[in-house]
């Protein structure tokens, strides 16, 4: 799960944490009175999504007077903000942060996340803030320094002082940003986190160390013991086909083919997205169904799939293990009655009473291509998507 | 001879009233000599009731000392998947085989940490199981398409899995033993690790290996291969389609900061010498080619 900069910094600030002072505001006149409260001479505005690259888009940017605040909160609320991370259709500003702008001395990095071979949490730490990470890792690697985390002792302040001094912090704030880092971590135990992301983490002209954008993803496996953190969700930023194909315990993510493809199991879902394109056409979407592929869940499936416009057909590939074909081949025959097919439709049984799941869609009057093999099914369905099906 | 189990192995099913536990141990009990090697259960509070003929335990350690059990399964729930995996590293099982899926990453980086210097193997968790077909299956596969044969197969999925073993057994190609190691970022046994055991098994002359997007473990194994493998390799890696940043499904199938893209997979598979197909509904004939 992911959460917005502000919410993110709330969460840090709770653990000694320094951030710029800043309010969260869902309106122009709040971040009027906001900018106000703050006082000061200098402003930032920005654009609260869950996206990167907010900068580069025009949805971060510096005001010198309160009547400045006002213009950029009336640019920036409602605008539709497109960065790298936002695909082409962007994303609605529908939130604000005013923050006290700072004076910048440099600028640095500071990640946390779970490193799968040390199967640990591991801090990163740049000395090349502000821009890209990836492209810091890919081309100067040298640049990035990190430190392997003990699980039950946790981040040692000699550690943390240690990857300051590293990344090139001075002597003088060095015991400040080991607290800093101390902190940071705390939080992202504390909180299951599975992501934090400082960039930057700035150093001020005079000497602060604060977190000037604050990037936090958790783990939604534990969400379950974070009620207040399962609060802080906003659906505004998510796909309302995923959000409703989750409820149905359907696992969705859109893609920009035309071959719809409905799959139990992500590695078998995955396979199929492949064989689709080795096939030479693109797939329209991921979507796997899980273990059960009951009538109610692949009808679901079915309208989510057919919402999307560039739809030409639809793969289903169901390995029937515990689940018996015949079963799946019921719950697929119902869902195409109850939904009105405006594209072919090419399925693949394997597995347990296949023969008789076969039977059930051959003599089922609907319209359904039967595949064989995986093979037989991708030549299958990109052909019928090219309407020679 | 195949590899973590046989019909030797003496089994204690951690959740076995619950629903999943105790259906899944049904057709477990059923497969070869199931019924000799399913001879225990634990659920807390639940100790001496019967599932399925077979007796339940209130602790892992009595379920060992009453009926002799060295590997666990574990089917219970996400939250209590960790704990369950420390009781049986505990009471000094050999291999423990974790079917669970959804168990926090936390829990499992703290339970791998108080694994270290132990000598029970983790398999897992969510993750579908383990068979060494003819003899004993352990978690939620369909048993009936496996075969016993000389090829070894490693999956971090559990569907794909089963198509793979399909296109063996249509092929006459028997399995020594399938693995699934399950989709999490932070587990048990890796490719790597299965890797090895393969290699020194005398029943296995070949082995299957099907990675997904996400982490570095199948370039680690490849690099591996490349230097010690002594039996032919042919590997699968899905994914080539997912997008980055996305998370397919599994917690662990995520392209995050460049790293674990396919690309990367299968160059670095491909360098080590393993014969890498894009097709998925290939792999059972290039194994067949490749043992011929």
């Amino acid at each position: 799960m992911k959460v917005h900069e502000y919410q993110g910094k709330e969460i840090l600030r709770t653990y000694g944490v320094a951030t710029p002072r800043g309010v969260a505001c869902f309106s122009v006149d709040e971040a009027v009175a906001a900018a106000e409260q703050l006082a000061g001479k200098r402003w930032v505005v920005k654009a609260q999504i869950h996206a990167g690259g907010r900068g580069k888009g025009g949805g971060v940017r510096l005001a010198r007077s309160v009547d400045e605040v006002r213009q950029h909160a009336q640019d920036i609320l409602g605008m539709t903000l497109i960065t790298h991370q936002t695909g082409p259709e962007g994303r609605l500003v529908k939130r604000l942060l005013i923050e006290e702008g700072a004076a910048i001395e440099h600028e640095y990095y500071i990640g946390m996340v779970v490193d799968r071979s040390a199967q640990k949490v591991v801090v990163m730490a740049s000395s090349e803030g502000g821009t890209e990470i990836e492209e810091v890792a890919a081309q100067t690697p040298e640049r990035i320094h990190k430190e392997v985390v003990d699980p039950v002792a946790g981040l040692k302040h000699e550690q943390a002082k240690d990857l300051a001094a590293r990344i090139g912090l001075p002597d003088t704030v060095l015991d400040r940003a080991a607290e800093f880092l101390l902190g940071l971590y705390q939080a992202y135990w504390d909180t299951d986190a599975s992501l934090a992301e400082i960039n930057p983490l700035i150093l001020t002209t005079d000497g602060k160390v604060l977190a000037l954008d604050a990037k936090l993803n958790f783990d939604d496996n534990a969400l379950f013991r974070h009620p207040k953190t399962r609060e802080l969700r906003d659906l505004d930023e998510e796909d309302p086909n995923e959000i409703e194909a989750s409820k149905y315990g359907l696992s969705y993510i859109a893609l920009d083919g035309n071959i719809g493809c409905l799959v139990n199991g992500a590695g078998l879902a995955m396979a199929t997205m492949d064989i689709i394109k080795l096939y030479g056409a693109e797939p329209a979407n991921f979507l796997d169904v899980g273990g059960g592929a009951t009538t109610e869940q692949v009808t679901e499936a079915f309208v989510i799939m057919l919402r999307n416009p560039n739809l030409k057909a639809i793969l289903v590939n169901i390995f029937g293990g515990i689940m018996r074909c015949d079963v799946i081949a019921d719950g697929l025959v119902n869902a195409a009655r109850e939904v009105h097919l405006t594209v072919p439709l090419v399925v693949r049984l394997e597995g347990t009473n296949v023969d008789q799941g076969r039977e059930i869609i051959a003599n089922s009057g609907i319209e359904i291509i039967s595949a064989t093999t995986m093979a037989d099914a991708a030549e299958k369905v990109v052909a019928a998507a090219r309407g020679q099906g | 001879m195949s590899i973590l189990i046989d019909k030797s192995s003496r089994v204690v099913t951690q959740g076995i009233t619950g629903k999943t536990g105790e259906f899944h141990t049904k057709y477990c009990v059923e497969y070869a000599f199931g019924k000799a090697c399913f001879v225990a259960g634990v659920t807390p509070g639940k100790g001496g009731q019967h599932v399925e003929g077979i007796p339940v335990y209130d602790t892992v350690e009595e379920a060992r000392r009453g009926t002799g059990a060295n590997v666990s399964v574990i089917y219970v729930p996400p939250r209590f998947a960790a704990a369950a995996i420390d009781e049986a590293v505990a009471a000094g099982m050999e291999v423990v085989i974790c079917i669970t899926e959804g168990v926090p990453v936390k829990d499992m980086i703290l339970t791998r940490h108080k694994m270290q210097g132990e000598k029970t193997i983790l398999v897992g968790p969510n993750c579908p199981g383990v068979i060494t077909p003819d003899e004993i299956k352990i978690g939620i596969m369909p048993g009936y398409i496996h075969k016993k044969g000389p090829v070894g197969v490693i999956s971090r999925s559990g569907t794909l899995t089963y198509e793979v073993v399909d296109q063996l057994t249509q092929l006459g190609l028997g399995q020594s033993t399938c693995i699934g190691i399950g989709g999490d970022p932070v587990n048990g046994v890796k490719h790597l690790d299965v890797m090895r055991m393969f290699n020194e098994d005398p029943a296995t002359e070949g082995v299957v290996m099907v990675g997904e997007i996400g982490g570095t473990d199948e370039e680690e194994c490849a690099a591996w291969v490349k230097q010690h493998m002594n039996k032919p390799v042919v590997g699968f890696i899905a994914g080539v389609t997912a997008p980055p940043g996305k998370r397919m499904g599994h917690a662990g199938a995520i392209i995050s900061g460049g790293k674990g893209t396919a690309a990367e997979k299968i160059a670095a598979m491909e360098d080590a010498g393993i014969l890498v197909t894009r097709n998925p509904a290939d792999i059972g004939s290039l194994m067949k080619k490749t043992l011929k």
